[in-house]
């Protein structure tokens, strides 16, 4: 098989995950965006491997090696990635990465208009749900 | 000429020889397949970044994600393959489609799945993919993987292998695991009354169930307004 195959298969597939990345706002879709290029980047060990290990007769394995570890790290960080996006929902009442800009450095002073309003909204919504639930 | 030239002549000979004995225009029937099932998966994964109906993504991802589980497959990598099925198809996106539910996604079509710099995070994508694209082409152009013979990536060389050479990253990475999982529990336990969650990491999304239906209505509401 050639390798530009697989190769150009994994390079598209990431730069589908940087566009979702970039691109989406619910933290969930980030996530899975972040799946995609993961294994993308799997995509790549695994034909590189199986072309090295016939023509360079590397018996290492360290391409299918790496990705194993890079699969079960995925798995840890899905795990971990969805429990601090539940928990922020918890607080928040919201999933959206574009309200979460508490950190964010002169964002109130000079900011877009819209962008706060819509965040402090966002928090005094969350702030009521909150009192609902707990009530 | 020099002998090292004529030898790299030579050489270059050989490749261009075996380029041609190949050929771009002659695909054999592994490539082929590996092209269409590589289509459905990048188509896959496209509707997975650009579909406005949240668990739509999801399900398309389970679709790329065993796209990938043949291209391996087809790669002669089996081990990887079915990895690949149990933990990706298998739990992964379990596990997205139970944070899907409990941050309350709505179910038809959410105006708003894409954020205002879509077009800046468009062209990003397109720049790179058109340079990742142009570099590997260039690089790899006479280069052909060899799949013929035993399968290089069988349960049993894997194995080998990673238990040869790989013992001590392996069990460094059970020690990472062993802390996920730990942090995901803390992290998804309540901070008041939190002493019911516990278990595994898939408790982790599924312990914070009651206290994510306590907000039913009122989330609900907002989810209808946004």
């Amino acid at each position: 098989m050639h390798l530009a195959y697989p190769a150009v298969l994994s390079a598209l597939l990431f730069c589908t995950g940087l566009y979702g990345v970039l691109a989406r706002r619910n933290a969930i879709l980030v996530l899975m965006s972040v799946e995609l290029m993961l294994n993308a980047v799997n995509l790549n060990l695994v034909a590189f491997d199986v072309w090295l290990s016939r023509t360079a007769e590397e018996t290492l394995h360290s391409g299918q090696a790496l990705t194993l570890f890079t699969i079960a790290i995925a798995a840890a960080e899905i795990g971990i990635g969805l429990a601090i996006v539940l928990a922020v929902y918890r607080n928040r009442g919201t999933s959206d990465i574009d309200k979460l800009r508490d950190t964010a450095e002169g964002r109130e002073s000079d900011g877009p208009d819209a962008g706060v309003s819509d965040s402090d909204a966002s928090a005094t919504k969350a702030a009521a749900e909150k009192a609902e639930a707990t009530a | 000429m020099t002998p090292a030239a004529t030898v790299g002549s030579l050489a270059t000979g050989t490749v261009n020889l075996a380029a041609e004995s190949r050929g771009f225009l002659s695909p054999t029937g592994v490539e082929v397949v590996f092209l269409l099932v590589g289509l459905v998966t990048f188509g896959a994964a496209v509707v997975t970044v650009t579909t406005r109906q949240l668990v739509h993504a999801a399900l398309w991802l389970v679709v790329a994600l065993g796209g990938l589980a043949v291209e391996y497959l087809l790669l002669t990598a089996e081990f990887i393959a079915w990895v690949q099925v149990l933990i990706y198809v298998g739990s992964v996106v379990v596990l997205l489609l139970f944070g899907l539910m409990l941050t309350r996604a709505p179910i038809g079509r959410s105006p708003d799945a894409d954020s205002g710099n879509r077009w800046v995070a468009l062209a990003v994508a397109v720049a790179a993919a058109a340079t990742l694209v142009w570099v590997v082409v260039d690089a790899f152009r006479t280069t052909w993987i060899d799949l013929e013979g035993a399968p290089a990536g069988s349960t049993d060389v894997t194995g080998a292998s990673l238990f040869q050479h790989w013992v001590l990253p392996f069990e460094a990475l059970s020690v990472l695991l062993l802390a996920a999982l730990v942090g995901a529990i803390v992290l998804s336990r309540k901070a008041k009354a939190g002493t019911a969650a516990g278990g595994a990491t898939a408790t982790g999304p599924s312990a914070s169930g009651p206290s994510a239906s306590g907000t039913t209505d009122a989330g609900r509401d907002t989810e209808g307004t946004r």
